[in-house]
């Protein structure tokens, strides 16, 4: 009987060692291969870090789905949002003709661009579906150029890891990884469903994600930075969304 | 004989205590510890999935057919509770405070123990042969006769007797599978179908159930079946004697004697 138990102990133990040393190697893949989310840390760090690491592996490449013009929502919700600031209602008055688009960071050359030189890059098209953590969505074309295009003019340094972007409005931002970034599907989103993209979804300038939810399509977008780490934005956690509660990484 | 290596060993294992001699009652083992473990840990993530689940769900507690559905849209059915949102028309004159940031993060917390647990489980139940020994209804089990009788006993409320002790009824072992087989399943199918990004690597995770809407009305649904499911589970328990069933879960040993406190 001792015998017995003392087998169970040993092997125990070395099921335990080996679980606490597998978890150590997996830490350090993780943090080689780029699975570790900014927010990882904190009493969520373990769900946020499995969900960010699981997805990135399944979904680096994959495309989000897109539907048919049939499929496109009658009414694209125009969901509310902060009384605009008055730098946007100032655009607003002039048509939004002198509205920038700025990029710098960790760039071979920094740059700034109006609408009028993005609507001049290639335009793109994708009817894919806005996502809103709350429950809803709907589906409508959105029409503009791939931020890689953007990226790939500016010239992206290699150690460049985020790509961090702002609203025009206060304490709005948010930043995506290399992956998202280079994705076909993000783009600079200035039209929708033929049209302008309405001030009430975004417009002049949206950015858009379609694999993650709506709270990363950041709208109004003014400013572009490329960086390596996200310890010197804001509180160091990767975007506005886990200074208020909500994980940096919203594809689930 | 070495001391520590004989507390490892099982009481039942044991050669008979002075207490289980003066009890006249047989002590069987019960429950293995696996399935005691996973119980308990997805008993705990099963509480924080329901209350970070209805939290997020009165951020929007209208449900919609189809891929998608907005407060434009015709709402299949909206459930009569204000909204923590300002969004939704609830009626109500007030808007609940807004806890979806870290519910959202306790419910796939929470999820991805559960299913990890669950995987352990599963694993275990099909390798150990628990789920064909204590889950699968026997021939015995599957005639009309102890059918009726289980069904009988049930709508009486009676107590279960000596034999359940040691063993499910044939009630509860089809409550058990449907719960493990379909349930469980169903829930952690429709809720991957609501991720934007799973959908991008498996699409049909969400065509298949008609869309993202449609797996977010599943969703909730599944949630109510298992819900319902805790509440005849406890409900049992308690007919059943609280404490010695509640007991056998945690330290794997079933009493017959009938319990009297």
């Amino acid at each position: 009987m001792s015998d017995l138990s003392r087998r169970k102990l040993i092997v125990g133990g070395l099921a335990a060692t080996a679980g606490v040393a597998a978890l150590g190697v997996a830490a350090r893949l993780a943090q080689k291969y780029g699975l570790i989310p900014p927010d990882h840390g904190g009493i969520w760090g373990l769900g946020e870090t499995l969900d960010y690491a699981s997805q990135r592996l399944l979904t680096r490449h994959s495309l989000a789905r897109e539907f048919s013009r049939s499929q496109i929502s009658k009414r694209p919700l125009a969901n509310e949002i902060a009384p605009p600031s008055d730098a946007f209602k100032r655009l607003q008055a002039g048509g939004f003709a002198d509205w920038r688009l700025t990029v710098n960071g960790m760039v071979d050359r920094p740059a700034s661009f109006s609408l009028a030189q993005l609507k001049s890059y290639p335009s793109r098209s994708q009817i894919t579906e806005v996502v809103c953590e709350e429950g809803w969505s709907y589906i409508a074309e959105w029409i503009g150029v791939p931020l890689s295009h953007v990226l790939n003019l500016v010239g992206v340094q290699p150690q460049a890891r985020y790509v961090v972007y702002f609203s025009i409005e206060p304490d709005w931002w948010e930043s995506m990884d290399m992956a998202d970034a280079m994705h076909p599907q993000t783009f600079l989103t200035y039209g929708m469903n033929g049209d302008e993209l309405p001030v009430g979804n975004g417009g002049p300038l949206r950015m858009r994600l379609p694999r993650q939810l709506g709270y990363k399509s950041v709208k109004f977008i003014t400013h572009l930075t490329v960086t390596d780490s996200m310890k010197k934005f804001g509180k160091g956690l990767g975007s506005a969304s886990p200074e208020a509660g909500y994980a940096w990484y919203a594809g689930i | 004989m070495a001391t520590l290596g004989s507390a490892q060993v099982p009481l039942d294992a044991r050669a008979p205590s002075p207490a289980s001699v003066v009890r006249p009652a047989t002590i069987a083992s019960r429950h293995s510890a696996l399935v005691r473990v996973t119980h308990w840990i997805i008993t705990l993530c099963f509480f924080a999935l329901l209350v970070s689940g209805v939290e997020i769900l009165i951020s929007h507690p209208r449900f919609y057919w189809g891929e998608t559905g907005t407060v434009l849209t015709k709402p299949l059915f909206q459930l009569p509770i204000p909204s923590s949102r300002d969004l939704v028309p609830t009626g109500y004159g007030y808007v609940l405070p807004d806890q979806n940031g870290w519910s959202r993060s306790l419910h796939f917390q929470a999820a991805w123990i559960a299913v990890l647990t669950g995987l352990l489980y599963a694993i275990f139940g099909l390798f150990t042969g628990h789920f064909r020994k204590n889950l699968l209804p026997g021939k015995a089990h599957l005639s009309w006769q102890s059918f009726s009788t289980a069904v009988a006993s049930h709508l009486r409320f009676e107590r279960p007797g000596e034999a359940e002790v040691s063993s499910y009824n044939v009630l509860q072992r089809l409550a058990y599978l449907f719960v493990i087989v379909v349930l469980f399943p169903l829930v952690i199918w429709s809720g991957l179908a609501m991720s934007p990004a799973f959908d991008s690597a498996f699409p049909s995770t969400v065509t298949l159930l008609g869309g993202r809407q449609s797996a977010r009305t599943i969703h909730f649904f599944v949630s109510v079946a298992l819900t319902l499911f805790l509440l005849v589970h406890i409900v049992m328990i308690y007919l059943a004697g609280f404490w010695s069933r509640t007991r056998a879960m945690i330290t794997g040993r079933a009493s017959s004697r009938m319990e009297r406190t």
